[in-house]
């Protein structure tokens, strides 16, 4: 059983300036991410839009951290700040304790290779590799040997439930399977953050939940953090946070208590 | 991660063929024609490189090539003789002339008349008969392609007889002398004889062909010949040279032959840049995807560079293979095409051609996989 509390943050008022920290001042040791006053936009003089304003956000080690809300938001744009693909323009970023803005070009691709995974609402499977081959590319990318990276994938392929398949491309595997392959892509190399973007978006009930409990019971080991974006309110009940975002800021964050659970 | 390039390459079979078609397609087609031009250009010089003893050609000064003659006096021999480093000169001719069989089958012949008594300039290979048969009387010797035009269907064989400018001779020998630009038989006969069968007027000797002694450059005895007789001189390779210069000049040849060529590198580059670009565009969210994972620009830029790479090799591979086979084969079946062959050179050529067409599509199609927003794997 599970019940929510919500953490007071200010809401922004209508028209006046936009609301800056929505988390309260905390010891950061169990932080995994933490984001102030991220400002972000796109576009340049008159077509300038911002898409961020001072947004905060936080994400704990050994948690799942829902971030939810309407299109266009900028929930996607703020992971992606996160996970050191994008920039912003103002604000502070830090992620595992490494300031990411402060990264650029190969130092951020291996920040991400080493620290991050990644599991795409599209899966984005390369089509011409087997399941195990898909699951081991980021082992690979990292330097690991191919053929010791490809039984480490099948280890891992075995235990999300695709021993069988291992073998099969992505287009022999139902959307299900296909996430799954993701799942073991993004947690091969032991990131310390899983950022996943609407993971159950492209998959039926019945198999967007066993995905997340997959998800919930591999990723969260070892004290990671699990970022999700998402729009699929069937999947709530696996978060332990909730952070929910409106017109480019943090409007409210729900702990999510469980019975017997203890957060950090 | 390269292993993962060929893998994602081969994997989209489609465009792999068709990448790999694209290559081989320009191999064949440039390999081809820069085959078939070097071989036309060879043989504007081949009555020049077939006579293998001659080191220097002398000639009326008018004369540019061995196919334009103007005959000189039968003195510029001895003039050509009495000049120092000169070992020994002696007359060549050549004409055009009508040749008809006893069953009127008419073609006409390249004639070429050598020395008497030191047959110098005819070429070594005999398939039947020997160069002594050519002092028998009226005897001849003609190439494989001029028998098979005038005796279509029989075998090569000895004492045919044939009318030469209505004058009598007989076969006497086949010979494999190499093929030449401007016709189709190809007769060699004694000077005096060929002199005879076409009797074109006063002055006859259209060449003077020499050996310079040894230890003295022809070039260098050339000049000195020309200095001392008036007359024009050159060394066999000044004068297959000049012969060859001739063509690629004064004719359309170069340009026809180029436009081919150019067709087949614009092809080449059009087709394989269109299909990799498609490829890498087919393939662009999985890029971003690897970009995401942490994949440097860096590696991308190899994994591309090694699909470029295997597909213009197995192209390039696949093409040289197919026109070696034509160059091998063919012109041992069709006649007309007998001299045709594949350099070295042009090969290595097409080889540099095919890797300008696979970097430039290579480059075209790169330029989207180093500025792809890795940002875009997050949108649906």
């Amino acid at each position: 059983m599970r019940t929510s509390a919500d953490i007071p943050v200010a809401v922004p008022p209508a028209n006046g300036p936009r609301q800056a920290h929505v988390y309260p001042d905390q010891p950061t040791g169990t932080l995994a991410v933490r984001c102030r006053g991220v400002v972000k936009s796109f576009g340049a003089g008159q077509t300038r839009v911002e898409v961020l304003h001072q947004t905060d956000f936080e994400a704990h080690a050994g948690e799942m951290t829902f971030l939810v809300g309407p299109s266009g938001c900028g929930k996607t744009t703020l992971i992606s700040i996160i996970g050191g693909i994008l920039s912003c323009e103002a604000g502070d970023v830090r992620v595992l304790g490494q300031d990411v803005r402060r990264l650029r070009g190969r130092r951020a691709a291996d920040f991400r290779l080493k620290n991050l995974g990644f599991i795409f609402q599209q899966f984005n499977l390369l089509p011409a590799l087997t399941a195990a081959e898909n699951a081991a590319v980021a082992l690979i990318a990292g330097g690991e040997n191919s053929g010791r990276a490809i039984r480490k994938a099948s280890d891992l392929l075995a235990r999300l439930g695709l021993d069988r398949h291992q073998r099969k491309f992505p287009s022999q595997l139902s959307g299900g399977q296909q996430q799954r392959v993701a799942i073991a892509r993004a947690l091969l190399h032991n990131p310390r953050l899983v950022i996943c973007d609407e993971p159950t978006a492209s998959l039926d009930a019945a198999t967007g939940h066993v995905v997340m409990e997959m998800l919930r019971e591999v990723a969260l080991r070892d004290g990671r953090s699990v970022i999700i974006v998402t729009h699929d309110n069937r999947i709530f009940d696996f978060a332990d946070r909730i952070a929910h975002m409106s017109d480019g800021v943090m409007t409210r964050v729900a702990v999510v208590e469980r019975a017997g659970a203890s957060l950090g | 991660m390269l292993a993962i390039a060929l893998k994602m390459l081969i994997g989209d079979r489609t465009k792999y063929l068709a990448l790999v078609f694209g290559v081989a397609f320009a191999t064949i087609l440039i390999s081809q024609q820069g085959g078939i031009f070097i071989g036309l250009l060879s043989r504007a010089a081949s009555v020049i490189r077939d006579a293998r003893e001659v080191d220097l050609w002398v000639m009326d000064p008018a004369v540019e090539t061995i196919d334009t003659t103007y005959p000189m006096r039968d003195t510029a021999l001895a003039r050509v003789r009495g000049v120092e480093g000169v070992a020994w000169a002696v007359p060549f001719y050549k004409a055009n002339v009508q040749i008809r069989t006893r069953d009127g089958k008419l073609s006409s012949g390249l004639l070429l008349g050598v020395d008497d008594v030191s047959l110098v300039g005819i070429p070594d290979e005999f398939v039947l008969g020997s160069p002594v048969n050519l002092r028998e009387p009226d005897a001849i010797a003609i190439n494989p392609f001029g028998f098979s035009l005038l005796f279509p269907g029989q075998p090569q064989q000895l004492g045919g007889e044939l009318e030469l400018n209505d004058r009598r001779a007989v076969i006497r020998g086949i010979i494999d002398a190499s093929p030449v630009f401007s016709g189709n038989a190809i007769i060699y006969s004694r000077y005096d004889q060929a002199v005879g069968y076409t009797n074109t007027g006063r002055n006859q000797l259209t060449f003077v062909v020499a050996k310079a002694v040894t230890g003295q450059s022809p070039e260098t005895v050339a000049r000195r010949i020309e200095d001392r007789t008036g007359l024009r001189a050159r060394s066999s390779d000044e004068f297959s040279a000049d012969s060859i210069g001739y063509i690629i000049k004064n004719t359309g040849i170069p340009i026809s032959f180029g436009t081919v060529v150019v067709l087949g590198i614009v092809i080449g580059i059009a087709v394989v840049a269109l299909i990799f670009n498609q490829f890498i565009l087919e393939n662009l969210r999985q890029y971003a995807a690897l970009k995401a994972i942490g994949v440097r620009n860096f590696t991308l830029i190899r994994m591309t560079l090694l699909q470029g790479l295997f597909v213009g090799a197995i192209g390039y591979g696949i093409g040289l293979g197919l026109i070696s086979y034509f160059f091998h084969v063919v012109p041992n079946k069709v006649p007309t095409f007998r001299g045709f062959y594949l350099p070295w050179q042009i090969a290595a050529g097409v080889a540099v051609v095919c890797a300008v067409i696979v970097t430039l599509s290579v480059l075209l199609g790169l330029r989207r996989v180093v500025f792809l927003d890795p940002a875009v794997v997050f949108r649906v």
